[in-house]
């Protein structure tokens, strides 16, 4: 065995995974060369270093605490039920609109709604999830998102970027939903995927909302003939926030 | 599966990993608080998938949700390239395990007892070499376990190993070069 090779197969042989006949040839090899047992010294020093004195962090208990409140907060939403179970809604709705009353009068839901949109948009959400489907144009740049549906749709999206109020534009996508071709900009709340749908308008006035349901809320609305439907996993009042800012008027260029 | 199966399921099976999937959080985005913000995204999404998680063991199932959590939040936060994907095949295993590397002096080498030092070099690692190190030397996990985590081959986990430790051991003689020339 020459000394390349040797060296090759130290470290399969540190970690235990060298078949018996090659580390026995190995070991002869070491037994006979100064230079790669020292090698081999060296490397079991940096196994025994990293091991004996790197920091192996543990979980704080208030990580432990926000894990089992998660726990205990998502296990009701998981019946069975799709959109459209909405007598398991009754409680939920009324205990949502006086919380809703805190968050803003104007945005609170006339009705719980019920559709197949609203399980077509979550489904589309959940679709974009999947590894390398979010986003067709990577940009915080409105000015390169908006161009960039040009040609693509026949309608063309409002883009901004929200960063400064904490909810990132993160770039943008063709998506389909109801069969047509729609645009879909992609957020982010901190860990949390946004997606807006903006597609052609269908007259619904005010807004919408479903949800939770499977843990996504959807909210839907129109905007100057165009209807929006928000998506996500986000806490329901912060995607309501998220949609109040959508629904202002653009500041003045 | 009712829902107090699935959650009694997840403390049975997730919970104890914990402590794992926040250690291998804590190292790849190094900072206690992302940590804590990536790993209980994780386990929410662990709880969501619990379903799939059949017969095969649950940590690293687990920690792969956490990595790729990790990720996710790096490709948000940090510039892509600290975790731009590495090129395996243009490595060379030979060439990083044979070299000057193996004449390291065993003063230079015995000084590696210094904890503030092994962190410091472990956290300079970039990304992808200083999983394999936090999931190999720290977690303990056999190469089979990597492999399926980074979903990468076996033979890819050991040469990102191999390139990781040759990569700790030059930074440590430049790191002690360093401070020797500066006395």
């Amino acid at each position: 065995m020459d000394c390349d090779h040797a060296r090759s197969q130290l470290p399969l042989r540190l970690d235990g995974a060298l078949a018996p006949e090659a580390a026995a040839a190995l070991d002869d090899h070491l037994a006979r060369c100064p230079s790669c047992r020292r090698a081999c010294q060296d490397l079991q020093t940096l196994s025994a270093a990293l091991r004996g004195h790197a920091d192996r962090f543990t979980a704080p208990t208030a990580l432990r605490s926000r894990v089992l409140a998660d726990l205990a907060a998502a296990a009701p939403r998981r019946r069975p039920a799709g959109i459209g179970r909405w007598s398991d809604f009754g409680l939920g709705a009324a205990l949502a609109a006086s919380v809703m009353l805190a968050v803003n009068l104007t945005l609170a839901p006339s009705r719980p709604p019920a559709g197949p949109m609203a399980d077509q948009v979550i489904s589309a959400h959940i679709r974009s999830l999947m590894e390398g489907h979010l986003i067709d144009i990577a940009s915080a740049d409105r000015h390169t998102v908006k161009p960039w549906f040009n040609g693509r749709l026949d309608l063309a999206p409002p883009v901004r970027d929200f960063e400064a109020q904490g909810f990132p534009l993160v770039g943008g996508r063709l998506d389909v939903l109801g069969q047509r071709p729609v645009a879909a900009l992609v957020y982010r709340r901190r860990l949390h995927v946004i997606n807006l749908f903006v597609g052609p308008g269908d007259g619904t006035a005010g807004l919408d909302e479903t949800g939770p349901v499977r843990g996504y809320t959807v909210l839907h609305w129109n905007d100057g003939g165009l209807a929006c439907w928000l998506v996500s996993d986000v806490e329901r009042a912060e995607l309501i926030a998220f949609a109040r800012l959508l629904r202002s008027p653009p500041p003045a260029q | 599966m009712r829902d107090g199966d699935q959650t009694r399921r997840f403390e049975q099976l997730v919970l104890p990993h914990l402590d794992a999937a926040y250690n291998l959080a804590r190292w790849l985005t190094r900072n206690p608080e992302d940590a804590e913000d990536v790993v209980q995204e994780a386990a929410l999404r662990a709880f969501r998938y619990l379903a799939g998680l059949r017969g095969e063991s649950a940590r690293p199932w687990f920690l792969t949700i956490v990595r790729q959590t990790c990720y996710t939040w790096l490709r948000n936060n940090r510039p892509p390239a600290e975790v731009r994907i590495l090129d395996d095949d243009g490595f060379d295993l030979v060439a990083a395990t044979a070299g000057d590397g193996g004449d390291t002096p065993e003063a230079q080498v015995s000084r590696i007892e210094d904890r503030t030092l092994v962190n410091r070099l472990l956290a300079g690692l970039p990304v992808p070499l200083r999983e394999v190190i936090v999931l190999r030397e720290l977690e303990e996990l056999a190469y089979r376990e990597i492999a399926e985590i980074l979903a990468v081959p076996i033979g890819t986990v050991m040469s990102r190993l191999s390139r990781a430790r040759a990569r700790l051991r030059a930074d440590l003689v430049r790191d002690l070069g360093d401070a020797g020339h500066g006395l």
